[in-house]
């Protein structure tokens, strides 16, 4: 099982994904420069936070049109998977795979804390290791995190169940002031109709080791091994 | 005569004075040319050449307890294992940030990053150090909102966790605030960089951004002089861009991975005449520079113009000759320029070109030796009267109040606004955030070690004693460490003073020299790098004298550490003793509008044994909770254990001098609050008898009041919820007004 980690001029986040991925699962991990075409070898693309080629037009608007994102693309279409973390799920709703759009925080300040999620969906290669509604903790560090889609698309990600995590307070309640940049529904992470892409603002990265603050974030990474093992499988069974 | 007399006018208006021209005159035999002016002129500015200051820095210890290298490059650092440096160093970005708040804080978190990649060390935290005039005057708030908004435009996008720092308002930093930023990297031994420029026949490179008109004169004119009432400086200030430096990081960590490189160093201060000139007189050579091949961003830009530019995110890089394609290829890669601009020559001269024409000839080891000054130094006559101040005040009837507002004063009040803003965990090594100890700590992953990090300055003690004002604000730097488990290793200084032509102020600088001098001694702590920042003045007064210290300790297991916060069930005890003194207190300044008398004493013997206790007992695993007692005293100490814990205290002060305030809010140094599990109780008392230090139970925590008693008579009752209040919402609050 391999994971690819993403690096964009920019990202920042890349090294503590690599580091997580690989620590956590002791699976193979490798940097993918984005002006790579070939992904044939990963199970699993990471597309980490940072701020890619600058964000200076607007988040991720830029890296959607690097020849990686290209592949990242067929990638999923595939059916195998991909996650995006923070700037990462920016570029992925920019490339199309993920629905809705990210927008400034409503408060105008970028924000880093450590942050309340509840697991709103457990039947996702990334979040089958979580209990129903458990609540977990994993920083966010961001300043455009809060997401918007149009009415019709925000009901059909509910309806799907494609609303992954929502913002929560300890007790789980999806309170308004338990919302930390005004997205809609509470919304902190969603997934594709396939459910093979996941995008997320908070930093499940952050949260896999108990020295720097917890170790909510290691069932995602261990989560997505034990789907890739499943799926290869399958796949040979085929 | 016409000309010599339009040549030192030149001088003049480029910050320069007769006999620095005179000296020119003599370096050269003949009248200089305008870029060769601007090329001095910069090269001697305080700012560049320390030329005022440099016979005071002398005093500074270089060596220490652990190995250290202390001089000739941009940085300075100590050696955590055999394998890995710890390269870190402290600057000001005062007069920018004044003038241009976000783009001046934003470049000087750029310039020092810079300064510790440039030696090969990858840049693993930040902390900044900010004073502001009065937080509720309208420029206060412009600057405060300005400078942390660039801190988190810079920082956030380079990756770098920005882990700690202070802010403090005072009325002395209303026409010039201040801002230190520090940063500390960690670098493979094997792999450190040098500033030297060396072999003739090597090619010579300008790497990373584009050269433009922006921060042309920022240090001559800008940095190394006091402001007046009509400046108009703001084209003196250089404009950040933190995805070229992301990336400008990443190539020069990749190729300082291979050894084409001979030498590197940041264009900060008067980039390319900065790094020519120093990088020359490092190696002993000269260099043959065309300015006509520095990648430009504009047209039209005259040599002296792009031999002063300090545009940002630009490093010289010398190769070794055939090598050039290799290190060319890397930048490109990160979509940078690298552009060959000219040669090491063993003659040891600065010869710049300009489209075949000769502009500048000089020695190059003469910009590199700027004059020396000794500045006339003499105490203040003001100083007399104030320390004769009386400072008899009436005791206060509601002490519950009196700490509601203390902890809501802003330089006590928590500055979470702030650090919120600042990504303080990417890298994931934050052990210790912002908020939760008296000073960071991370871990440096692939060992078991980690590092602490603070930046102390108490300046109201420094303007009413700078020798033992800047004495605490080491010892205070290394308490912070302590508190957190790390043992104190290595100093970083940045001497934020006034004009030093002014007598006074000179002798402020001087005594605070020599007040960290023989404090970093006594704590066998080396100054393994610094800034110095003169001429902080507006058109009233000067500053209060700040020698800020930036200090990193060393903790050899990272998982025996501890933050501030109280928790449930544990008891309370004070390590060190309260003393009658007032003087300079935040209590006589919040209460009284009182500053004045003279700052609590400091025996150094008596701080080192409190120290020594509170780290062993760390390291041991007795204590997982500690906070040095700091402004507001030992009120304020345990009200803040107790918010960042959410659980309540009940605690009996020792009396003093028979007043309650004394007891909770003097300022006495050489304290440190601790808690601990009850089992741990026995081995503590043991400890403390053992090493000599006052180990005092004072209650318990628990509950959710915080009620104090001073020699069993009732002082405070508050609920932990409404000190909370008071101390978290402060800064938001006032900004919002």
């Amino acid at each position: 099982m391999k994971f690819g980690v993403v690096v964009f001029p920019g990202s920042n986040c890349d090294a503590d994904c690599h580091y997580a991925a690989g620590n956590v699962t002791g699976q193979e991990v490798r940097y993918v420069w984005h002006e790579e075409r070939d992904l044939s070898d990963l199970d699993c693309v990471i597309v980490p936070g940072g701020f890619s080629y600058g964000d200076y037009l607007r988040c991720g608007a830029v890296a959607r049109f690097s020849p990686v994102m290209e592949a990242v693309v067929t990638h999923a279409a595939e059916g195998k998977y991909v996650v995006g973390i923070c700037n990462g799920f920016q570029v992925l709703t920019e490339a199309g795979l993920l629905p809705g759009a990210l927008y400034r925080n409503d408060h105008l300040q970028f924000v880093c804390q450590p942050q309340h999620l509840r697991v709103e969906a457990i039947d996702t290669p990334f979040t089958h290791f979580y209990k129903p509604a458990q609540v977990v903790e994993f920083p966010i560090a961001h300043g455009e995190g809060r997401y918007y889609a149009d009415p019709d698309t925000l009901a059909a990600l509910e309806a799907n169940g494609q609303v992954i995590f929502r913002y929560c307070t300890p007790a789980g309640e999806s309170t308004a002031e338990a919302n930390p940049n005004g997205s809609l529904n509470n919304i902190a992470g969603i997934c594709n109709e396939t459910r093979n892409v996941l995008g997320l603002m908070p930093h499940p990265e952050r949260r896999c080791d108990r020295l720097v603050g917890g170790t909510d974030g290691k069932k995602l990474f261990k989560g997505i091994v034990e789907s890739m093992m499943v799926r290869a499988i399958s796949m040979g069974h085929r | 005569m016409a000309t010599q007399t339009s040549q030192l006018d030149v001088a003049r208006e480029l910050g320069m004075n007769e006999q620095e021209y005179a000296n020119v005159l003599k370096i050269l035999g003949r009248e200089p040319t305008g870029t060769e002016l601007a090329m001095y002129s910069v090269e001697w500015s305080e700012h560049c050449g320390y030329p005022r200051s440099r016979p005071l820095l002398k005093l500074f210890p270089k060596t220490g307890k652990y190995p250290t290298r202390a001089e000739g490059e941009d940085a300075g650092g100590f050696a955590l294992t055999d394998e890995l440096y710890v390269i870190f160093k402290m600057e000001s970005h005062n007069h920018p940030s004044q003038v241009e708040p976000k783009q001046g804080a934003a470049t000087g978190i750029g310039g020092i990053l810079r300064d510790i990649f440039t030696m090969g060390a990858r840049p693993v935290a930040l902390l900044d150090s900010l004073r502001f005039g009065d937080l509720d005057s309208d420029i206060g708030k412009h600057l405060l909102a300005g400078v942390v908004d660039g801190i988190q435009f810079y920082g956030n996008c380079v990756g770098v966790p920005t882990v700690g720092g202070e802010i403090y308002f005072h009325p002395s930093y209303r026409d010039n605030c201040l801002v230190n930023v520090m940063a500390v990297g960690i670098a493979d031994t094997a792999l450190l960089a040098t500033s030297k420029g060396k072999g003739p026949g090597n090619p010579v490179l300008v790497v990373g951004n584009r050269t433009g008109r922006d921060g042309i004169g920022g240090c001559s004119i800008l940095a190394s002089h006091e402001f007046s009432e009509d400046d108009e400086k703001r084209p003196t200030v250089q404009i950040g861009d933190p995805f070229t430096e992301k990336c400008l990081i990443e190539a020069c960590m990749e190729v300082l991975q291979g050894d084409a490189i001979v030498g590197i160093k940041d264009m900060g201060a008067a980039g390319i005449t900065c790094t020519t000139a120093e990088m020359a007189a490092a190696g002993g050579v000269g260099m043959d520079i065309d300015l006509a091949k520095v990648p430009m961003r504009e047209e039209g830009m005259e040599p002296w113009e792009i031999m002063m530019s300090e545009s940002q995110e630009r490093m010289l890089v010398v190769v070794q000759q055939g090598r050039e394609q290799e290190v060319i290829d890397i930048f490109e890669k990160w979509n940078l320029n690298a552009a060959i601009v000219g040669a090491v020559v063993e003659e040891q001269v600065l010869r710049i070109r300009f489209h075949g024409e000769i502009v500048a000839e000089v020695p190059s080891l003469s910009l590199a030796e700027s004059p020396i000054y000794y500045l006339p130094a003499e105490e203040p006559a003001w100083l007399a009267k104030v320390h004769a101040t009386d400072l008899t005040v009436p005791p206060p009837t509601d002490l519950n109040t009196v700490l509601l507002r203390l902890l809501s004063s802003p330089n006590i009040a928590s500055k979470r606004w702030a650090f919120r803003q600042y990504d303080h965990m990417v890298q994931t090594n934050t052990v210790v955030p912002p908020g939760a100890g008296d000073a960071a700590v991370i871990r440096v992953k692939g060992t078991d070690k980690g590092l602490g990090m603070t930046t102390d300055c108490n300046s109201r003690y420094c303007y009413l004693d700078p020798y033992v004002g800047a004495q605490i604000a080491v010892a205070e730097a290394a308490r912070n460490l302590v508190c957190v488990g790390a043992d104190p290793a290595a100093v970083t200084d940045c001497l934020n003073f006034g004009k030093p032509e002014k007598p006074d102020r000179f002798w402020q600088l001087k005594r605070a020299v020599e007040g960290i001098a023989d404090a970093c001694r006594a704590f066998n702590v080396p100054v393994v790098s610094g800034n110095v920042s003169l001429y902080n003045e507006g058109p009233d007064a000067a500053i209060f004298p700040t020698p800020t210290i930036g200090m990193v300790g060393v903790l050899a297991h990272v998982e025996a550490h501890a933050t501030l916060a109280f928790t449930a069930g544990q008891i309370v005890a004070l390590v060190g003793e309260t003393r009658a003194e007032m003087g300079g207190s935040e209590y006589l300044a919040v209460e009284h509008g009182l500053e004045a008398g003279y700052p609590p004493s400091l025996e150094l013997p008596r701080e080192l044994a409190v120290q020594n206790f509170v780290l062993a007992a760390i390291q041991q695993g007795l204590l997982t909770t500690a906070h040095d007692c700091s402004e507001g005293g030992l009120a304020v100490t345990l009200a803040e254990s107790a918010l960042a814990g959410g659980v309540g205290v009940q605690a009996n002060l020792p009396a003093v001098d028979g007043r309650m305030d004394t007891a909770l809010f003097a300022e006495s140094q050489s304290r440190i609050v601790v808690a601990f599990a009850p089992a741990q109780q026995a081995a503590l008392t043991a400890l403390a008898a053992e090493l000599g230090v006052p180990f005092t139970i004072l209650g318990a925590t628990g509950g959710e009041h915080i009620r104090l008693t001073v020699a069993e008579a009732p002082a405070i009752d508050l609920p932990v919820t409404t000190a909370a209040d008071a101390f978290t919402g402060a800064i938001a609050a006032a900004l919002a007004e």
